[in-house]
């Protein structure tokens, strides 16, 4: 416990290295699925159209999806000899990026939707008799439930960092490479490394907790 | 709304921060990116290895890879760490350019199947039948498969516990043709239940075996690691003659099947000839001796150049040729120079750099 505090103390290159890639590739992931996610929940959330229901519903269950079945369904795909093998993706950063960004895109769509359905429908009644055009009209619905869809992305951006199937199955725990918090927790672990896997652990845990806390936080500070 | 009526524009500065983190976390993503992706200008070429756990988790390869790199800058080598099995497979989808495994009946089989080329034997070191001080079944010293008749007589009294790897690896190959030539049928075995099966890599075997006070197989390596980490407080109890024998080898993807046509059969053949180079052997003498008083793997080419233990080769020749040889020639492919003369030793003469005469390589002090 006390070597695994000092290597987070004296900023162990190691240590340091795969929190930042997992930082950022989890990062890149979770506002690379917002690119799609935070439109098709407006549209989900805005307007009406046959099956609203059963695609919310949809979402809303793909929310549990195993991160081994999606890194399977993936590794499939991006394999040498799959459909997108032509781009040599798998044991690739660019690989658990693709991956975990699906993985997060019914998180960020259905807590998103849920934050936009309960804006009040006056206010684009509103904006719309002052004169808002569509687009202002959506960004002044995203601005009136933006704690909601923030609460979404970090929801997401925690799964993302977490997530442990996706990155050894799309990443292959490669030094230096593709091994981030969760894959050399589970390899440093399984060689007997323990200082080296509670010090990454306590990182992951203090990553992910303050984020909750802090937007905890920040919601309440506003009126 | 409401709250926007009440308290206008209060929210702001609490959102702009929060916009700001959002793209700091982006921005640093994209800043970590480059860190990692761009110095590879001009772009290395990937070279990526499956490989067996064992080799994997004693850090041998982590120092391969940089010694290696040292001297072909051009290559970034990529080790994935499996089980051999599962490693083969990965090999045979076309996701990784060379395999370094430990299972000659199947490598035999990869080869034949039209997936590899140019096998060579790189390094070797034994396997042990661990267990508990106290040994339960009183097999200590005794042979194989001596051993492994105690310890499932003493399983079915309920007096030990077997290990398995279960797992599909070199390990658990060996394991399997252990128990079959001690004269037992393993799916039957499998149904017992002093027969545990741990379905994961050697060192979580290894401490499984420890909780349980139970015997288990190892490789030598990976025991020693455990041994001197203080993860296991196993003893070596069987660990000598010739069916203990693991032998390692390494064989490049095939680029003429048509799953691996885009492999790296160039960077492939770098690094086997790097491994039977005087300095890749010499890596393999050397690791892990200030650390364990011992050298994890044992060289191979060294040892038939030595010619100092004919029963040893012997031993590696009946357990690891594949008819005869250690690649038959109709598996070699631009092989030039790999398989001169009987045991490669023209080729590890060859290949010695120059400051190996000179005595001033760095690994040589």
């Amino acid at each position: 416990m006390i070597r695994a505090i000092n290597l987070i103390l004296t900023r162990n290159p190691e240590v340091f290295g795969i929190t930042a890639l997992s930082l950022s590739v989890s990062g890149s992931a979770t506002l690379l699925s917002c690119v799609w996610s935070i439109p098709f929940s407006l549209g989900l959330a805005l307007r009406n159209f046959r099956g609203k229901r059963i695609a919310k519903g949809l979402f809303n269950a793909l929310i549990g999806i195993p991160t081994v079945a999606l890194g399977l369904f993936l590794y499939l795909v991006l394999s040498r000899t799959g459909p997108l093998g032509y781009f040599q993706l798998l044991y690739t950063p660019w690989g658990i990026m693709i991956g975990q960004s699906m993985l997060v895109t019914p998180i960020v769509v259905s807590f998103s939707t849920s934050a936009l359905e309960s804006v009040d429908p006056e206010l684009r009644s509103l904006a719309r008799t002052l004169g808002a055009s569509d687009f202002q009209t959506y960004l002044i619905v995203v601005e009136e439930a933006f704690w909601g869809v923030v609460l979404a992305i970090i929801a997401a951006f925690n799964r993302a960092f977490a997530e442990l199937g996706i990155a050894m199955m799309l990443g292959g725990n490669i030094r230096n490479m593709t091994r981030v918090l969760t894959t050399a927790i589970a390899l440093e672990t399984s060689r007997g490394d323990i200082a080296l896997s509670i010090a990454l652990t306590l990182i992951l845990l203090g990553i992910t907790m303050s984020l909750s806390i802090g937007i905890n936080l920040a919601r309440k500070s506003v009126p | 709304m409401l709250a926007n009526v009440v308290a206008p524009r209060q929210a702001i500065p609490t959102v702009q921060a929060s916009l700001l983190l959002l793209v700091a976390i982006g921005a640093a993503g994209l800043g970590v990116y480059a860190y990692y992706l761009l110095p590879a200008v001009p772009p290395k070429a990937r070279l990526i290895v499956s490989t067996t756990t064992s080799l994997y988790e004693t850090g041998l390869l982590d120092e391969l890879k940089s010694k290696f790199e040292l001297r072909y800058s051009n290559l970034n080598v990529s080790f994935i760490s499996q089980g051999t099995g599962l490693a083969m497979q990965t090999a045979m989808r076309g996701d990784a350019d060379m395999i370094l495994v430990h299972d000659p009946a199947r490598e035999h089989a990869f080869l034949n199947g039209g997936y590899g080329v140019n096998r060579k034997i790189v390094a070797y070191n034994f396997f042990a039948i661990v267990g508990p001080s106290e040994d339960p079944a009183g097999v200590s010293g005794e042979s194989p498969s001596d051993a492994l008749k105690q310890i499932r007589s003493a399983g079915l009294e309920g007096r030990a516990v077997w290990v398995s790897r279960g797992d599909d690896s070199g390990t658990h190959a060996k394991e399997k043709s252990l128990w079959k030539a001690a004269g037992f049928d393993v799916a039957q075995l499998r149904t017992e239940a002093w027969y545990l099966e741990a379905g994961s890599g050697m060192t979580a075997t290894l401490k499984m075996a420890d909780q349980k006070r139970g015997y288990t197989l190892t490789d030598i390596g990976t025991y020693l690691l455990n041994l001197e980490n203080h993860n296991i407080d196993l003893v070596k109890l069987v660990e000598s003659g010739k069916s203990m024998l693991n032998v390692y080898s390494v064989i490049a993807c095939n680029p003429k099947n048509q799953n691996m046509t885009k492999t790296n059969f160039e960077g492939s053949m770098q690094l086997i000839r790097y491994l039977v180079s005087s300095e890749g052997q010499h890596l393999f003498a050397t690791f892990g001796v200030s650390k364990y008083d011992q050298p994890l793997f044992k060289p191979y080419i060294e040892l038939i150049e030595s010619r100092i233990d004919p029963e040893l080769i012997g031993w590696i020749r009946d357990l690891a040729f594949i008819e005869g040889s250690e690649c038959p020639e109709q598996f070699r492919y631009q092989a030039e120079g790999l398989y001169l003369a009987q045991g490669s030793v023209g080729v590890s003469l060859a290949s010695r750099p120059a400051c190996f005469e000179e005595k001033t390589c760095s690994w040589t002090q």
